[in-house]
């Protein structure tokens, strides 16, 4: 099978369309957690709790309120291999935590917008995911998704405390919301570490898609909300919206900035890349993630031209472990990967030119 | 040792259940460990920080520690006491907020800033939900408007609370 019909077989909405701001936010998400009434959370479950319990969630996504966001396909998580576990978690569908546990399952819609973990860390993790900037979109298809669940599941909630979850940290709204952002012009000016700082102090969190800090990898972070209590929903979402925003136009700002004062140093740099990304033979995925990002930037400020944009979250995903052993259909130690990555890539950049 | 459930294999989970005041101790297999649901208790405990803070947060707490003190602070519905709710720094059933609740507050106000939830309520509760907030509201005017000594406004906001509260409470 050709690279193309592989990533358009396998690859979810959000890697492959684009969305608004898609020149700095790859993806919006929404998570709810909701857990049952009178039930253990899955922590103190036993095998034979979880199953009834996925038995339940399995009933509620048939109705008709919930198969109208659907349908979904159901798919537990013991009767994977390794490799399509790994998978889901690269293309962000399931947590890590979930393929960790026995008794784990995720309903998936065929797009893969909308994922629903069961047995988790709560009963229910449902999550939309969006391409671009679209908070507003994936909270209204999330609060779709919980109100017809709701019709049919008891949820455990408590006036004061709101939806009762497993961690404290979830309790009240149990909503996280994040964007996920590329800021390669904030990290080049080295102004990130300021505004991210800035950000934690309105009760948001910024952390590395790939690596924490300054040395997130591919120049890709995650906004998010920390707390879940004492907002309401669209306070939230209005609270992440205005930091984004300024976030959307710092970055907008500083790639202005090196246009003009830096343009030779940035253009070498983005060319450099494309360079080795186009002929490299063995490549790291550290070293893949950075060369991309470069790449990226390289076609947002139009120094390389017939790339697609969305080659950076293409291959920031293809190229990761479980990805890459399931395109060549077998478990590679990391030497191997090195070589296929390369390949990939290689192959990817091919596509384009043609 | 072998594991007191199967009999086969040897007992690597030793833990101890006090239900009622009755201690109890097993010794399991890992795979009837996960059976009943324990293991995960062990596996949980390990080094992870946000337990790790949370922990932290709850011995700092006066008001957990005097809690704390007496034994027999425990989930009537999934047995979790509060001592290893302070070492998992996750809950073991809904019913554990209200078990814990007097110890709760205040590390709520720490790690989510309130304790106070706001936002969405379940369909099927909200009108009652919805009554109830508006009461708050209307009783917090109604203190308002005695201070500044408006009885006539006063006496209005006193009738449509009482129109609410047959309501919620018939
Ligand atoms: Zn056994
Ligand atoms: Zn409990």
């Amino acid at each position: 099978m050709s690279l193309h019909d592989f990533l358009s077989q396998a690859a979810s909405k959000w890697l492959k369309d684009d969305g608004p701001e898609s020149d700095i936010v790859i993806s919006s998400r929404v998570r709810i957690a909701r857990n049952l009434s009178h039930q253990t959370f899955p922590m103190l479950s036993t095998d034979n709790d979880k199953e009834q319990l996925l038995h339940q969630v399995i009933k509620a996504s048939q109705t008709p309120d919930a198969s109208r966001l659907g349908p979904f396909e159901v798919l537990k998580l013991d009767e994977l291999n390794d490799i399509d576990k790994l998978v889901l978690v690269e293309k962000h569908l399931v947590s890590p935590a979930l393929i960790e546990e026995k008794g784990g399952a995720v309903l998936l819609r065929k797009d893969e917008e909308i994922s629903i973990m069961v047995n988790e860390e709560d009963h229910l993790r449902m999550q939309c995911l969006l391409p671009g900037y679209q908070l507003e979109a994936a909270y209204q298809l999330a609060n779709q998704l919980d109100d017809a669940f709701e019709d049919s599941l008891d949820f455990a909630f408590d006036e004061k405390k709101g939806y009762l979850t497993a961690c404290p940290t979830n309790v009240g709204t149990g909503m996280r919301v994040s964007v996920m952002v590329h800021l390669p012009a904030l990290v080049w000016t080295e102004q990130v570490n300021r505004i991210l700082s800035a950000v934690t102090h309105v009760g948001l969190t910024v952390r590395g898609i790939y690596g924490e800090g300054s040395d997130a990898m591919g120049n890709l972070f995650q906004v998010s909300n920390q707390v879940t209590m004492g907002q309401s929903e669209e306070e939230i979402i209005g609270n992440l919206h205005s930091v984004v925003r300024q976030i959307i136009d710092h970055e907008r700002k500083a790639r202005r900035f090196i246009v003009q004062e830096a343009h030779g140093r940035v253009e070498d740099r983005v060319c450099r890349s494309f360079g080795i990304l186009a002929y490299a033979r063995q490549i790291d995925s550290q070293e893949a993630l950075q060369r991309l990002s470069d790449v990226r930037l390289g076609i947002d400020m139009d120094i390389i031209k017939g790339v697609s944009a969305s080659i950076l979250k293409e291959l920031m995903v293809a190229t990761q472990p479980g990805f890459l052993q399931k395109y060549n259909g077998h478990e590679m130690g990391p030497g191997e990967r090195d070589s296929k990555r390369a390949a990939m890539i290689r192959e990817r950049l091919r596509t384009d030119s043609n | 040792m072998l594991c007191e459930e199967c009999g086969k294999h040897p007992a690597t989970v030793h833990y101890t259940q006090i239900v009622q005041g009755q201690k109890t101790e097993y010794h399991l297999c890992e795979s009837c460990a996960r059976e009943k649901g324990v293991a995960a208790y062990e596996a949980i405990a390990g080094p992870f920080s946000i337990n790790q803070l949370l922990s932290g947060l709850l011995n700092f707490d006066p008001a957990v520690k005097e809690r704390m003190d007496s034994p027999g602070l425990q989930c009537p519905e999934c047995g979790l006491t509060f001592n290893q709710f302070k070492q998992l720094g996750r809950f073991g059933c809904p019913n554990c907020y209200k078990a814990f609740d007097p110890a709760l507050d205040s590390l709520l106000k720490k790690i989510q800033t309130s304790d106070q939830h706001v936002g969405k309520v379940p369909k099927r509760r909200g009108g009652v939900v919805a009554v109830r907030r508006q009461l708050d509201q209307l009783r917090n005017d109604l203190q308002e408007q005695i201070r500044l000594e408006k009885y006539e406004e006063a006496a209005h906001l006193r009738d449509r609370i009482r129109e609410l509260e047959r309501q919620v409470e018939p």
